[in-house]
Order: C-alpha cells, then sequence, then structure tokens
C-alpha cells in the first residue's frame, strides 16, 4: 500500500521534473489572456476560444517533451533540423504556392506547410552547436561562417518575400553570434553600415513592403489597403484610454474595423478593451518572461546551452516588440503574430519548443557532458 | 589551467552581454510603453471621438473598366449606365415586405428575388445591393413619385459592359462576370484585393481575362461618416477613380465579320496574321456565342444550351483546337530538308503512286502515282509519295526538330486568358512524346513506320491553327517569328497616352534566303497551276498557299478526340496562305471541320480574307463552294 503511494508519488515528481514553474506561470498567464482576448475578437464571426485551448494543449505537451531532453541530445538535432529547414526553403523557392503575391508555402499531399517556421528554432540550433563545437578555437573565420549559415535562409525567406519571418529568423542568429562574443567595433561598425545601406536596401525591397514603410509615415495615403489596418488599430488603442472599454465592450473590434484580429492585431483588440493598464501589465509579463529567460541563460553550463538560452530569449522580445510596435503603429506592418497571444497552433507549437529547451537547459543544468 | 581562466572570462564577459541585452530590451519596451501613454492617455479624446461619435468608413467608388476597340476604332466592348434599383438592407424594417410592396409598383420577376437572395449573403450590411437592373425611364418614374414609401430604396446610375459586336469575335474579347472564389484568389495572387473592393466584376476568358489589370483601373473612394445605424452621415472627402485602361487591338473587325459569315453555319477557324509583328488581323472560331449574356450572369438555361450544344461554341477553337495539318505540312517538311541538306530542289523521284517500308504499303492519292516528281511539283500537286520518302529519310528526330522551331507543338503566348496555359499545345510527335503520352511499353516504342505518315500530316501530328498560322509567317517574314498578339497598344484613358506593345521577335531561324524562294515559288505555284487554282482564279495580286485534308477517323491527337467524336466523319478541309507572295502583309491559316477537301471549303475563305484585306474587296460568291474542285491531296 505504502509502496504504491510512494511509488505514484516517484512517478508524480518524475513527471514534473523537468517544468520550470516561474516560467510556465508567466507564459500560462499571459495564454489566459490571450484565449480571453481571441474569444473577445472571434465571439461574432468564427468562434476560436476551443480550438486555441486545443493548440495551447498540444503545445503544452510539446514543452514538456522537449523539457526531458538533455541539452547534449538538443544538439544531436543542430544539423538535421538545419539541413531539413534549408532543403524545405529550396523547395519553396523552387515549387512553392503563391499566396497574396509571396511564396512561403509547400504543398504536401493533402495540406500545405510553411517552412521558414522550422528556421525560427534552427537557426539559433545550428549557431549555438557550432560556436559550441570551436568554443576552444574561437577566431574571426568562424564568424563569418556563422553569418554565413546565417545569411543563406534569412536570404530565401526575405526572398519569398516575407520579411516578418527573415526578421524574427535572422535577428535569431544574429543574437548567437552576439552572445559568442561578437566585437563591440564590429556591432558599431554594423550599425553605422546600416544606416548607410538604408537607401541601397530601399531600392532591393519590393513594392508591397515599400508601401508599408510609406504607409507607416503617412497612413491615409493607402487607406484602403495596408495604411487600414494601421489607422484602425491605432484608433482602437487610442480609443481604449487609461482603463479600456470593458471586456468584449471594445466597439472597434466588434463591430469589424480591426482586420485580422484574432491573429496580427490581436493587441489592438486587447489593448482597446483593457487600456494603458492592461497594457502595462502585458509588457511587465513579458518583462518576467524574458527576465526568467536570462537568469536561465546566465546560468547555463555550456557555451551551446548559454548561447541557445539568449538567444530564444531575446526571440520572445523581439516577436512581442515587432508586435506590438506595429499594431500601435511604430513599425511597418509585417505578419508577426504576438507571442502567446496570437491566435494560431503552428506559432505556438514553435513558441513552446523554445520555452521546452529553456526547462531543458535550466533543469538538466548538472548533468550536462562539457 | 589556462582552459579554465578561458571558461570563466567567457561566463564573465557573457553575462556582461547579458546584461546589455536586458537594457536594450528595457529601453524599447519603455518606448512602447511610451507610444501607448501618447495614444491612450495623451491623444485619448482624438481617438474616442474618432471610434465613437463618428464612425468614419470608405465607400469605395468603382472605376470606368477600360474599353476594348479593334485597329480601326471599332468598339468592341464599352461600358454604358443604366439605372438599378437598389435596397439598403440597414436601412429597411422588413425585406420582404419592402420587396412585395415594390413589386406592386415595378416588375420583380422571381429570377430577380433569387438573384437578390444570393448578392444580398455577400454583400456588407451598409452596402445597397440591386433588385432590378436596366430600369425603363418609365419604371424610374414611377418608383420615383412613390419614393416616400420605401425607406431605404433608392434607384442608382450603375454601369455595365456591353459587347456591341454581339456575336462577332466573341472568343477574342471574351467576357466578364461575377467575381467568384477562385477568381478572388486570383486577385490575391497579384496582390489586387484593395484595389477590387467594390469592384464585383471580373474579366473571364479572352482579353477581359489576359488584360484584366491594365482594364480594371484604379478603385477610389469616399470617406463618409456612419451613425451607429450604418446610415452616412456626411461625405468628409472624395478621392475619384482612375479609369481603366483601353486596348487597341491589331484585329480589324470587319475582316472578322467578313470571315465569320463566310463560314456560315461551318465549323471552324482561321488565324490571319501581320507577318512582320506578330499583329492578329483577324482570329476567328465558330460558331461563336454572345458574351452579353455573361455579364448580369448568365441563366442557368443559356449556359446549358451554350455548353451542352454539340458545335461546341464556347471553345475557341484557333488555341484550343488540334487537328492535324494534312498537307499543309509539305511546304514545311520540304524547308526542312532544305536547310538540312536532305534533298535539293532539283532532286526527283519517281512515285509509281505507292510506297512499300516493311510490309505495309503507303498509298498515294493518285492512282499510278505523278510521275517524276521534283520538290516544286510535289508541292503544287501535293504527291504523297515524295513526302513519305522524305520522312523515312529525314527521321523523326529532325522532323520534330525543325517543326519545334517554327512553334509547331508549343504554346504561341497569345494574349488571350490568365496566363497560357489557357491554349493548347498541340502534339509534335516524337519518340520523346511517345514515351510520356503512354504508358505501356509496347505502345511507348516509336516505329518507324510511324515516321512515314507524319510526313504528310497525318499520323500523331495535331497542331492549333494558330500555331499553323504562326509557322506560316515564319516563312513569309523571312525565318523570323514574332509572338502573335491582338493588342496594339494599351492608352491611358485620361491622359490618351499610348503604350505600345513593341512587335517581339522571338527568335530568327537564320533560314537560308534561296531555300525559301523555293517554297516560296512552289506555294505560289499551288495558286496558280496546283490545287489551288481554282480557289485564285483571276487574283490581281500573287498569293503563295498550300491545301491540306485531315483524316478524322484516323485522328489520334489526344487534346482533340475528347472532345470530337462525331457522327460525321468528313475530313477537316485547311488552307495556309501569304500574300502578297513578295512581300507579304497577311499571313493566314483556315480549318474547316468537316468540311472535305481543302481546296474545296477552305480555300475559298483564304480568297475572301485576301480579297478583303488587300483589295477591300467585299465578297460576292467569292466564297462560293465549289464543289467541282479537285483535290489530289493526303492519303494515309
Amino acid at each position: 500500500m505504502i509502496d504504491i503511494v510512494s511509488t505514484l508519488r516517484r512517478s508524480g515528481r518524475e513527471l514534473i521534473a523537468h517544468i520550470d514553474f516561474p516560467l510556465l506561470l508567466i507564459t500560462l498567464t499571459i495564454m489566459a489572456a490571450g484565449l480571453a482576448t481571441v474569444n473577445s475578437a472571434t465571439l461574432d464571426s468564427s468562434h476560436r476560444l476551443l480550438s486555441q485551448a486545443g493548440n495551447m494543449g498540444i503545445a503544452l505537451v510539446v514543452m514538456w517533451f522537449i523539457a526531458r531532453l538533455p541539452p547534449h541530445r538538443l544538439m544531436r538535432f543542430a544539423i538535421p533540423l538545419y539541413v531539413v529547414g534549408l532543403l524545405l526553403l529550396i523547395a519553396v523557392f523552387l515549387f512553392g504556392i503563391k499566396i497574396n503575391g509571396a511564396r512561403r508555402w509547400l504543398p504536401i499531399g493533402f495540406t500545405r506547410i510553411q517552412p521558414s517556421e522550422i528556421m525560427k528554432i534552427a537557426m539559433p540550433l545550428m549557431l549555438a552547436w557550432y560556436f559550441h563545437k570551436y568554443e576552444a578555437t574561437l577566431r574571426a573565420r568562424h564568424f563569418i561562417v556563422a553569418v554565413i549559415l546565417l545569411a543563406v535562409p534569412f536570404g530565401l525567406i526575405a526572398k519569398q518575400p516575407d520579411l516578418g519571418t527573415a526578421l524574427l529568423v535572422g535577428s535569431a542568429g544574429f543574437f548567437v553570434i552576439f552572445f559568442a562574443g561578437l566585437p563591440w567595433k564590429i556591432i558599431v561598425g554594423l550599425i553605422a553600415a546600416a544606416g548607410a545601406a538604408a537607401p541601397l536596401l530601399w531600392g532591393m525591397l519590393h513594392d508591397y513592403q515599400r508601401k508599408r514603410i510609406l504607409t507607416l509615415i503617412d497612413p491615409t495615403t493607402d487607406p484602403l489597403g495596408s495604411g487600414y489596418h494601421i489607422i484602425q488599430s491605432t484608433i482602437a488603442i487610442g480609443s481604449g484610454g487609461t482603463f479600456g472599454k470593458g471586456y468584449l465592450h471594445g466597439t472597434q473590434t466588434h463591430l469589424e474595423f480591426i482586420p485580422e484580429k484574432h491573429t496580427d492585431f490581436i493587441f489592438a483588440v486587447f489593448s482597446e478593451e483593457w487600456g494603458l493598464v492592461g497594457n502595462v501589465v502585458l509588457v511587465f509579463l513579458y518583462t518576467l518572461l524574458i527576465g526568467r529567460g536570462m537568469m536561465i541563460a546566465a546560468g547555463a553550463q555550456t557555451m551551446f546551452a548559454r548561447l541557445l538560452a539568449g538567444a530564444i530569449t531575446l526571440g520572445f522580445f523581439t516577436y512581442a516588440f515587432i508586435n506590438m510596435g506595429m499594431v500601435s503603429g511604430i513599425l511597418p506592418v509585417v505578419g508577426v503574430p504576438l507571442p502567446f497571444m496570437s491566435y494560431g497552433g503552428t506559432a505556438l507549437v514553435t513558441l513552446f519548443v523554445g520555452i521546452g529547451i529553456l526547462m531543458s537547459i535550466h533543469t538538466h543544468g548538472g548533468r550536462v557532458n562539457k | 589551467m589556462n582552459d579554465f581562466h578561458n571558461a570563466d572570462l567567457d561566463r564573465e564577459r557573457f553575462r556582461f552581454r547579458l546584461v546589455i541585452a536586458v537594457l536594450v530590451v528595457l529601453i524599447l519596451f519603455g518606448a512602447l510603453i511610451g507610444r501607448f501613454t501618447w495614444l491612450q492617455f495623451i491623444q485619448h479624446e482624438v481617438y474616442r471621438t474618432r471610434a465613437d461619435d463618428n464612425r468614419i468608413t470608405l465607400i469605395p467608388i468603382v472605376p470606368n473598366r477600360g474599353v476594348i476597340q479593334d485597329r480601326n476604332g471599332v468598339v468592341m466592348a464599352h461600358n454604358y449606365s443604366a439605372f438599378t434599383l437598389e435596397i439598403t438592407p440597414s436601412q429597411t424594417n422588413d425585406l420582404e415586405t419592402t420587396i412585395d410592396a415594390l413589386a406592386e409598383v415595378i416588375d420583380i420577376q422571381p429570377k430577380d428575388r433569387k438573384r437578390f437572395k444570393r448578392l444580398l449573403d455577400e454583400a456588407k450590411n451598409f452596402e445597397s445591393v440591386p433588385i432590378r437592373t436596366r430600369l425603363s425611364d418609365d419604371e424610374v418614374a414611377k418608383f420615383t413619385a412613390q419614393r416616400y414609401r420605401f425607406p431605404g430604396v433608392e434607384v442608382k446610375a450603375r454601369l455595365f459592359r456591353q459587347y456591341p459586336l454581339n456575336k462577332v469575335a466573341s472568343h477574342v474579347t471574351g467576357y466578364i462576370g461575377r467575381i467568384t472564389d477562385r477568381d478572388l484568389t486570383w486577385i490575391e495572387e497579384e496582390g489586387q484585393q484593395a484595389n477590387y473592393k467594390g469592384t464585383d466584376h471580373v474579366g473571364k476568358t479572352g482579353l477581359e481575362q489576359h488584360y484584366e489589370f491594365e482594364l480594371h483601373g484604379e478603385t477610389g473612394y469616399e470617406e463618409v461618416e456612419i451613425d451607429a445605424g450604418g446610415r452616412a452621415v456626411r461625405s468628409l472627402k472624395r478621392i475619384p477613380p482612375v479609369s481603366g485602361n483601353n486596348l487597341q487591338l491589331t484585329l480589324d473587325t470587319r475582316l472578322q465579320e467578313i470571315t465569320e459569315q463566310a463560314f456560315g453555319d461551318r465549323k471552324g477557324a482561321l488565324v490571319a496574321i501581320e507577318p512582320a509583328t506578330g499583329g492578329i488581323l483577324a482570329m476567328v472560331s465558330t460558331p461563336t456565342y454572345d458574351p452579353n449574356l455573361f455579364v448580369d450572369g448568365i441563366t442557368s438555361e443559356n449556359w446549358k444550351e451554350l455548353n451542352e450544344h454539340p458545335d461546341r461554341p464556347m471553345i475557341n477553337r484557333t488555341i484550343n483546337g488540334a487537328y492535324p495539318p494534312g498537307s499543309t505540312f509539305k511546304p514545311f517538311m520540304a524547308l526542312a530538308a532544305l536547310e538540312m541538306g536532305k534533298r535539293t530542289p532539283q532532286q526527283a523521284i519517281s512515285d509509281p503512286g505507292f510506297y512499300n517500308f516493311g510490309n505495309h504499303t503507303f498509298r498515294d492519292d493518285k492512282k499510278g502515282g505523278h510521275g517524276s516528281v521534283d520538290m516544286y511539283k510535289s508541292i503544287v500537286q501535293s504527291c504523297d509519295t515524295y513526302y513519305y520518302m522524305l520522312a523515312n529519310d529525314m527521321g523523326i528526330g529532325n522532323i520534330a526538330k525543325f517543326m519545334g522551331s517554327l512553334g509547331l507543338g508549343q504554346r504561341t503566348g497569345v494574349d488571350l486568358g490568365k496566363d497560357d496555359s489557357g491554349e493548347s499545345k498541340g502534339v509534335l510527335p516524337s519518340p520523346e512524346w511517345k514515351k510520356q503520352r503512354f504508358k505501356k511499353p509496347e505502345q511507348q516504342k516509336w516505329y518507324a513506320g510511324e515516321t512515314i505518315s507524319i510526313g504528310i500530316g497525318q499520323g500523331y501530328n495535331a497542331y492549333t491553327p494558330i500555331q499553323l498560322a504562326q509557322a506560316t509567317a515564319v516563312v513569309a517574314n523571312n525565318g523570323v517569328m514574332f509572338r502573335p498578339h491582338l493588342v496594339k497598344e494599351i492608352i491611358n484613358a485620361k491622359t490618351g497616352e499610348k503604350r505600345p506593345i513593341e512587335p517581339q521577335p522571338i527568335r530568327d531561324l537564320k533560314l537560308k534566303q534561296q531555300n525559301i524562294e523555293v517554297i516560296r515559288r512552289a506555294m505560289v505555284g499551288v495558286n496558280k497551276e496546283g490545287t489551288g487554282a481554282r480557289a485564285f482564279a483571276g487574283a490581281p495580286y500573287v498569293a503563295a498557299g498550300k491545301t491540306g485534308t485531315a483524316q478524322v477517323y484516323s485522328l489520334k491527337g489526344a487534346e482533340y478526340k475528347a472532345h470530337a467524336i462525331k457522327k460525321e466523319l468528313r475530313d477537316h478541309a485547311l488552307f495556309i496562305a501569304f500574300a502578297p507572295a513578295d512581300k507579304p502583309t497577311i499571313a493566314l491559316a483556315v480549318l474547316v471541320e468537316n468540311g472535305g477537301f481543302g481546296a474545296q471549303s477552305a480555300a475559298p475563305i483564304a480568297r475572301m480574307v485576301l480579297d478583303y484585306y488587300l483589295l477591300g474587296k467585299l465578297p460576292e460568291g467569292a466564297a462560293r463552294e465549289d464543289a467541282a474542285a479537285v483535290e489530289a491531296d493526303a492519303e494515309p
């Protein structure tokens, strides 16, 4: 009898052994807010509450599995995942389906996949593994190789064109290189060069991307197209005021003025109904999430774990910042969802793969073979 | 140990960088909070006003669709304004009673109600939906007198598309119809969805579809304040729409009309091309249909009749019908032989009236044969034996290579339909083609005996009339090939600025001038003393031509077969021509389905087209069917 109880207790402990509770608690809180907002956004039309809850369940299971894998086993996925991701991106380039003028999807039988999603994880994993491998002998040429490993998928995704995802993948890779010790001189130089190259970059942008940037400066130039999104979402945020219009009472939301309101523009819905107070709380929650991630990175034992944890954490920040920035009208409209809030299974699973990796790094800390 | 020290230092550096990263995160998040404070605290009143008191909405203003006109300015597609009776659902109390009451004033048919229901499902609440289109002046007056009874119902002037030539050139202009989900996908792929807010029609076939984004124009909009009920309170700003571009064609509608009449009730196709530019002068596919039927949504009875008619009027035979070229293939074979050095013009064969290959005998059309036959005579008298032998000497690989360079068996890229997938490729037979076409290994093998009948344009050969016209134009133009096209220039409706569609040379075949002269002379001979002589008797210009007859019962062209299982198994008649022979301004290919001999029914149509185009002469008995014409033509 006692044996059974203690066995149960032991296996219970074993089940949760690799869960980091602060991290779980923060993400669950943000997701609860997300779920409520998805409900509000889709109440009049498509009712996405249950399917989003289902997505969250799946994502949590994925997280649990990943968290149980020790970092040195995660490391083994680095090359295969990167190579598969790269091949799929090339396949998209060659045979992808065009939707909305962009070639992002690859048809596989009954459905289609978006391979750039894989790169969001594969890129930091690959670069972290690479720097880890050459840790003892790190030279300039290793940084050059890393930049090439970063540039090829980045170029393929930007070419699709999917500026949003390219930015996320590119920044994830850059964060690894930054944490690996890219000299400050080069970083400052890069920033200066980027400023100088801006006009050149402008020439390389697609028409619709330029339009988005111009629209940002003056949204009224394109009120039927992308300017419409920005105009309506800023009205939603601004009219929310300090305390918001109250849950389910956002007029902009419920009168169908906000486009893509349960996906990329969900923040406008949240902001209209919860106001400035809600926004500050949400930004605080993201700050806590990033803080916890940074703590895990600081305590990580190996180069691999350290770089990966740091890059993933800053990745969360990038998602959140770009999304809230675009919805509130200070960044151009690119297709980036708000992490843990926006509706959509694929993005959520990707995010929880990231959370799972952080947990794995944290809970396997002492047992890592160097 | 050194290693340890490094690791510690590394971790130290890493932590420093983490701190920097956290600082950047805090600064940027701080900036966001700043932005939120600006929007939600400082500017709150501004946005509250915009969101709550007055909801501003944008009402798209649909632009005028561009006009399509022929080379002489004859209008083929335009818009006219008509009154429609429209209901705004959000402003009426009860839809059903409103419509019932309206029906007492104005004639409303059950089909009008049905269409209204369908449109209502697609429309947004504050949009007005038409219940009746094309009101007469009388009806407008009647309604206006009783208007006070019908809140939310109004008479509006809307633009409708019209094709004033009705059935003439309908396969060329195509037609527009209501936007479906499939059209929507296309519009999204082109990144045009913002510009199509408010648009409910889109090009479905022909030029209307190919040049959709030229013809459509830029949607304007009106910014209006609406109250909570969705009623427009006042207009704030109006950006007028920009009309779509007009298309000026290379086509001559008069020539087109005369040609269509010449076909009478016979099925067939004709393509006439200006060799030096590729501009299409006439593109006829009979029977035709009336594109006006489609504009308002075709009724199911009309659609059924058009779609299930055994003559298949909806098919554009010029680009979607693939037919064996019959003896019109011979001049191209002869040119190939000269270019590849397989024959000289003088080299003669002795024709006993048949050709034995293996244990099969290929018969010539003329019993007893043509005697001694050189290249000139082989074309003028259309001698089969000459080409049986030639095909065997050249081999299928050489034939396929040369015919491919003439554009046979390939899409021409003519500017019709959404993209060139609407055009049939036809069949350019080769061992590779056969391997792909058939599944069983024994069917995949190319037999040398199959090459023989390829030489006289039979066998697997199947080409579209536009391909034959293009190949003829290449010969007429000394080997320089242009993409056949219908639009000459695109005209900005407002500024009148013209954007010419440049003639695009696809390639120069680099044919030897003396070889072309041999073929030209022989084709002139056809119309002077050969199979085309009767049709071209007394012509005041010199025309080069070649007759052809394609056998229906032995037809193996995969694409045509599907929709051509017919009661009638008469041969198809063909004719290719260009004129004036020394400096050609027109090249054409004619096909008359089940027309019998090429000389009999196809050549007179070609004569009539050339008479009109070169002399301005209208047909009077010129298109006579000369049953007595003797045709010495193809045999399998």
